[in-house]
């Protein structure tokens, strides 16, 4: 709340953290604009291994960190396909990955991974993120959380943080495309208006350490 | 007609207001020695629905001191009665004021909340004067207590 109240010291927060002892991934952790994103190396769901370096053809990559269970990836699939229909062929496949705990959540594990990207038809990688170490490098907190990266001499540089756009429940009502502006920009060779912007979404089901 | 009745008594009946974060904002009184914790869940967030029953405990045991908890479900509107309220009867939770917030587009507010807050839930904010802890917790009843004493002591 805005209440013109001082802000919690840093250290306070920490302080806070360490007694609490549970909390997501901290959004300072990750990549940056600006900076380049790390390479990876994950099981897609046939079986094979999936790195970026794969797609060292392309312009660039929309990654998605999204899942099975979550109300907002369902809201937000058909749109990721549709992102996928749209940008593949100019350069910027999608890489949809699943970080989330099985255990905690048995519909996020790997079979059931299959069965969505068969029933859905994804024509991209769904890759499992089983260690979790991916989400962590990227400072994925949420699904879905999407990190738009070009294809650089120096490595896969990030334009974009965040939501897919501004309306989840309805796709009709989306006043603000991000993601596509956003790759519609960096096409043009141009700095995204909006490279960044938060959402509400399911927090990444962390394993118990 | 019998849809118009339902939607009459639910309204009657509600026990979850629809606020936007204006009316939510001026539900919290910086200048009173309250402590105010309010918590951001939606009944499709699991994790969130697993901790609730810490926050009506919560309520229920500083019932007669300064303590507001305030649960702020992420919902959409259109569910609030629907599913908010079902639920919230079904878990039988009387202590907590309960609200629905309908605000749109959630990248032009969720800083409003705590700009460290990246938008996940379950998070919780607690308040007492100009001091505030926010994080996206989730706690167990005892967790939630211990924070929630040491807040309002100062010591966090």
């Amino acid at each position: 709340m805005r209440l013109g109240l001082t802000r919690l010291s840093v250290a306070q927060f920490f302080l806070a953290i360490l007694v609490v002892g549970q909390i997501a991934s901290a959004s300072d952790d990750g990549v940056s604009l600006g900076s380049v994103a790390p390479d990876f190396k994950l099981r897609n769901i046939d079986g094979k291994m999936v790195e970026l370096a794969d797609f060292k053809d392309q312009k660039g990559a929309i990654i998605v960190f999204t899942c099975n269970h979550c109300p907002y990836s369902i809201k937000y699939e058909d749109r990721i396909i549709a992102l996928n229909t749209q940008f593949a062929s100019k350069g910027y496949p999608v890489i949809a990955i699943n970080p989330n705990d099985p255990v905690k959540v048995p519909e996020d594990s790997f079979e059931n991974m299959k069965v969505r990207a068969r029933e859905k038809k994804f024509m991209f990688p769904y890759l499992v993120d089983e260690s979790q170490e991916v989400a962590k490098a990227y400072g994925a907190t949420r699904t879905p959380h999407v990190f738009v990266v070009s294809n650089t001499k120096e490595g896969w540089r990030v334009h974009y943080i965040g939501a897919i756009d501004d309306n989840a429940s309805s796709a009709d009502a989306v006043e603000s495309f991000f993601v596509r502006d956003a790759v519609n920009s960096v096409l043009d060779g141009k700095v995204p208006t909006t490279s960044f912007t938060k959402a509400i979404g399911c927090t990444i089901k962390w394993k118990n350490k | 007609m019998i849809q118009f009745l339902l939607l009459v008594m639910g309204l009657s009946f509600s026990r979850v207001e629809e606020v936007n974060l204006r009316q939510l904002q001026s539900r919290i009184l910086a200048t009173s020695d309250t402590t105010y914790v309010v918590n951001f869940w939606a009944t499709w967030c699991r994790p969130c629905i697993e901790e609730l029953p810490a926050f009506e405990a919560l309520s229920r045991k500083y019932s007669k001191e300064p303590v507001v908890v305030i649960l702020v479900s992420l919902d959409q509107p259109q569910d609030r009665l629907t599913k908010v309220e079902p639920f919230i009867r079904r878990r039988g939770y009387t202590e907590s004021c309960i609200v629905l917030l309908n605000e749109p587009k959630p990248h032009l507010w969720i800083d409003k909340v705590d700009s460290s807050w990246s938008g996940s839930i379950p998070a919780t904010l607690f308040i007492r004067g100009n001091r505030r802890l926010f994080g996206e917790f989730q706690f167990s009843e005892t967790q939630l207590d211990s924070t929630f004493q040491s807040f309002r002591e100062g010591r966090q």
